[in-house]
């Protein structure tokens, strides 16, 4: 409340900026604009950047350093016997003293109540600082750059540089991401392969977390082997394809060569809503609907289908997938050149022919691409299998048997309790780790494929 | 030559024919193939979309009762010039029942008595602290009332539940059976809309479960997913389409932002816990969070679509731009940016839609936790929408299949208001130079 004052406060003084800066430099030439260097509302941006930038940087800063510093302020007030209980319960009492100062919970102990106080009183003083130093940078800058509006400044160009940074600087938020997701899987997983070898975990058939909670466990270590969820990624996503490249390859065909356009123009938004609809009602579905029936129509074929059973996860992924390997297909089949289906055609091939013999040769790198890409998505899929595949890891290639994914799986060791420094949590980051490279892997590769597809006809 | 083929003409003719009629056969077969494949995924479209609209528009509705009570001080515990805390401490769940006791006076013993006020829901009382709450005078006087059943009533008489109590699944015995049809036939058992549903937050008693906390929830992560990934997807666009040199940096962006669209949701939501929640502190199930995540993962969508439509305006509007003495900037904020607005609002539409609908990167963050409260802000905890009906399906109550089903309607009712709105956005401002 107090910062969303303090904002509106600095946005206020920063259009006050605007409009002082612009009047002034209207006022220098004598109300004839055509002797400024710059148009008048740059005067103004140029006033209302020196006074809104610097201070709205400093709440942005305070907003990103506020939590861990009053924490270390906090933390440095507490008595030794009460630092000593070690990291885990220090991290369950600060959350009760932030709980009591904040949402005015009774306090177990007169140690919370006066840390508590001091950590409201410290926010508030931080907070003051922050305010006056903001307001102070505001104000300063302010009359900083009023002084300055002279008819020859250059503030067009100086706002432009800004805006320019500006620019560069969200570029590279693109950038940032990929290394923060690199940095903290790799960092998780580094700590997790100092309990866990990686041979163990890439090549181990045993797949046990739950085990491994306290670290004296016997056999503790021996419960991180990834193969089954490996094989059992594989075999769903396999299924998956089964489903999804004849079906959507063939839609993509009769869509691009045989559908007529009115056809056409219906068909293929419907197909997309698939693509659409979240992955959550597809599990809800797999899950409640196709699974049950699943099961009951194999007993009554005598065969034994888990209710969890990697065919109906699989399925229900395929269809997914369906106007995704379409979609791509259907770009790739259309820009394969006319001249080679008139050519086709001309030595009296039907159309089926045509697309068998001289399409689909010529456009296979593409949709190999395109396969590929879907792959990738169905490794990655995560819902689906979460709601319709178990949680068993079992290493087997039978599709009527519950398998588990990586995905699963790392959902389960995430969602609940979360110790940070368990091996059982920092699992879930080295599998993780496995599904970044092996899907970047995927998709570098795919699109090597089009690309150089795409340069035979362009 | 022409001998040649006179000779063989005769046989080679019906060779051909013979072979036409199978390639003719083939090709017809092929076709075939191409509309049974569109076919089958449609089909499964419309099987998903009807089993789940089957399944959740009863949600909608709930069985309600309507009941004579008498507001009597006595059974409620409080006067009427008590204060507020003290008016809303009362036994209002006793007033009910007390209500549903006399209109069966033949009902007596503790067991019958517990079985029949069973007909319930828990929340009954609800309705009626609203009324003394708004206006303590009524208490004293007789009201006619409508209460929501428990939740085995509404699934029997929604038709789930088998109304025969001897059949396997039944949850209402003979008498709670022959209680319910007398109601039914006196004409104060119908199904109204069910208002609790759309305004309130998740409870673990199905009747009382909401869906408005999460699409408050929803509402709070995706806006602050549009006010961070816009301007951020515009500017990184702008800068690529526009000003960028090419050189190796900028082809390292480009690969950079191509890789993070293909990268899976859930490993943003690792980065989310790792960063986020371990590094900078911010609190476990806020939808702050959850937007800056979602942020992440919907960047690479905006800012290759708002780079297409950067790219769609021709080149004579910028090069006029800049004859007529406009700077770089100038000639981008005033004349290319305007021009692709519409096509970079459409993409950010597509890329909210899918912020929406996406639950991966949320589990991961905490969103998942149980929250009854509708949240007030995006520090609060809070759910959102798709995580709720992930929720929802995991539970064994029967009467939560049908409320995760009335979630995916409302989620998919928001999803195509959305991409409506794409569409209606494109047809409107489409320009072909």
């Amino acid at each position: 409340m107090q910062l969303l004052t303090l904002t509106v406060v600095l946005l206020l003084l920063t259009s006050i900026g605007y409009r002082l800066g612009r009047g002034k430099a209207v006022a220098t030439a004598g109300g004839n604009p055509r002797l400024l260097h710059s148009l008048p509302r740059y005067h103004g941006y140029f006033v209302a950047l020196w006074c809104g930038l610097p201070a709205l940087l400093v709440v942005a800063l305070w907003l990103v350093a506020e939590p861990s510093l009053v924490r270390h302020l906090v933390q440095s007030g507490l008595p030794d016997d009460t630092l000593a209980i070690g990291e885990e319960r220090l991290n369950l009492l600060y959350n009760e003293v932030r709980n009591v100062a904040r949402y005015g919970m009774t306090a177990s102990s007169p140690v919370v109540e006066a840390a508590a106080q001091r950590y409201g009183e410290l926010r508030a003083t931080l907070f003051a600082a922050a305010a006056a130093l903001a307001l102070a940078l505001a104000s300063g800058g302010l009359a900083f750059a009023y002084q300055r509006i002279k008819s020859d400044l250059r503030a067009r160009n100086r706002v432009e540089s800004v805006v320019r940074v500006f620019l560069v600087v969200c570029s590279t938020v693109a950038i940032f991401t990929t290394i923060g997701i690199v940095l903290s899987l790799l960092f998780e997983s580094l700590r997790f392969f100092q309990s866990v070898s990686p041979i163990e975990f890439l090549f181990g058939t045993t797949w046990s977390p739950q085990m491994a909670i306290r670290a004296d466990q016997v056999g503790s270590s021996g419960a991180f082997g990834a193969v089954p969820l490996f094989a059992g990624t594989a075999l769903i996503s396999l299924i998956a394809m089964l489903v999804a490249v004849p079906l959507g390859l063939l839609s993509a065909i009769y869509m691009a060569e045989y559908a007529a356009p009115r056809f056409r123009a219906v068909a293929k938004p419907l197909l997309e809503i698939l693509a659409g609809i979240p992955t959550v009602v597809y599990g809800f579905f797999a899950a409640l609907s196709m699974a049950p029936m699943v099961r009951d129509f194999g007993s009554s074929m005598g065969l034994s289908i888990a209710s969890e059973s990697a065919l109906v996860a699989g399925v229900v992924m395929g269809v997914m997938i369906i106007p995704f390997v379409s979609s791509l297909s259907d770009d790739i089949i259309t820009a394969v050149p006319q001249s080679l289906r008139e050519g086709s055609y001309g030595l009296g091939a039907t159309k089926s022919e045509t697309v068998k013999q001289v399409i689909l040769p010529a456009a296979l790198p593409g949709i190999v691409g395109g396969v590929l890409l879907a792959v990738s998505r169905a490794i990655g899929e995560t819902m689906i299998v979460v709601m319709a595949a178990g949680l068993s890891a079992n290493l087997t290639a039978n599709p009527f048997e519950a398998v588990t994914t990586v995905t699963v799986q790392i959902v389960t060791l995430l969602v609940g309790d979360q110790e940070f420094d368990s091996p059982k949590t920092l699992a879930a980051f080295a599998l993780g780790l496995v599904l970044f490279f092996v899907t970047l892997a995927l998709n570098i590769v795919a699109l090597h494929v089009v690309r150089k597809y795409r340069e035979q006809y362009d | 030559m022409t001998e040649m083929v006179e000779q063989t003409s005769a046989p080679a003719a019906d060779a051909v024919t013979s072979r036409l009629k199978r390639r003719y056969a083939a090709e017809r077969r092929f076709q075939f193939m191409g509309m049974a494949a569109i076919a089958v995924a449609l089909g499964f479209l419309a099987l998903l979309l009807v089993s789940i609209f089957a399944k959740g528009a009863s949600a909608f509705v709930q069985t309600q009762v309507q009941l004579e009570v008498t507001f009597d001080a006595g059974i409620l515990g409080v006067a009427p010039g008590a204060d507020r805390d003290t008016l809303a401490s009362g036994d209002y769940l006793g007033l009910a029942k007390a209500a549903l006791w006399s209109r069966f006076p033949d009902v007596s013993g503790r067991a019958e008595k517990r079985q029949l006020a069973a007909l319930l829901s828990p929340s009954a009382g609800d309705a009626l602290r609203d009324m003394v709450l708004s206006d303590p005078n009524v208490i004293g006087s007789t009201r006619k009332v409508w209460f929501p059943v428990s939740d085995s009533v509404d699934m029997t008489n929604k038709g789930y539940l088998p109304r025969d109590p001897a059949v396997e699944g039944a949850r209402l015995n003979a008498a709670q059976m022959g209680w319910l049809q007398s109601l039914e036939d006196g004409g104060v058992l119908t199904k109204r809309f069910n208002w609790q549903f759309v305004t309130t937050g998740d409870s673990r008693d199905p009747t009382q479960a909401g869906v408005w906390g999460a699409v408050v929830g929803s509402f709070y992560s995706v806006l602050v997913t549009l006010l961070l990934s816009f301007p951020l997807g515009v500017a990184t666009a702008v800068y690529l389409e526009e000003f960028a040199p090419k050189n190796r940096w900028t082809d390292l962006i480009e690969v950079n932002i191509n890789n993070l669209a293909a990268v899976p949701s859930i490993v943003f939501g690792l980065l989310g816990l790792a960063v986020f929640l371990a590094v900078f502190g911010l609190p476990r199930s806020a939808p702050m969070v959850g937007g800056l995540v979602l942020t992440l993962m919907t960047l690479p969508t905006i800012i290759i679509a708002a780079r297409a439509s950067l790219k769609a305006v021709p080149p004579s509007i910028r090069e006029a731009a800049l004859g007529m003495g406009s700077s770089k900037l100038q000639m981008v904020t005033d004349h290319v940016l305007p021009l692709a607005l519409p096509g970079i609002l459409t993409g950010t539409i597509l890329g909210m839609a899918r912020a929406l609908g996406e639950s991966a990167p949320l589990l991961m963050i905490g969103m998942v936790a149980f929250i009854v409260d509708v949240p007030s802000g995006p520090m609060d905890p809070a759910t959102v929408l798709p995580v709720q009906v992930y929720l929802w399906a995991d539970s064994s109550e029967r009467a939560f299949v049908e409320k995760t089903s009335a979630a995916i309607i409302v989620l998919l009712l928001f999803l195509a208001v959305m991409n409506l709105a794409a569409i209606l956005l494109r047809k409107k401002f489409e320009r072909r130079w």
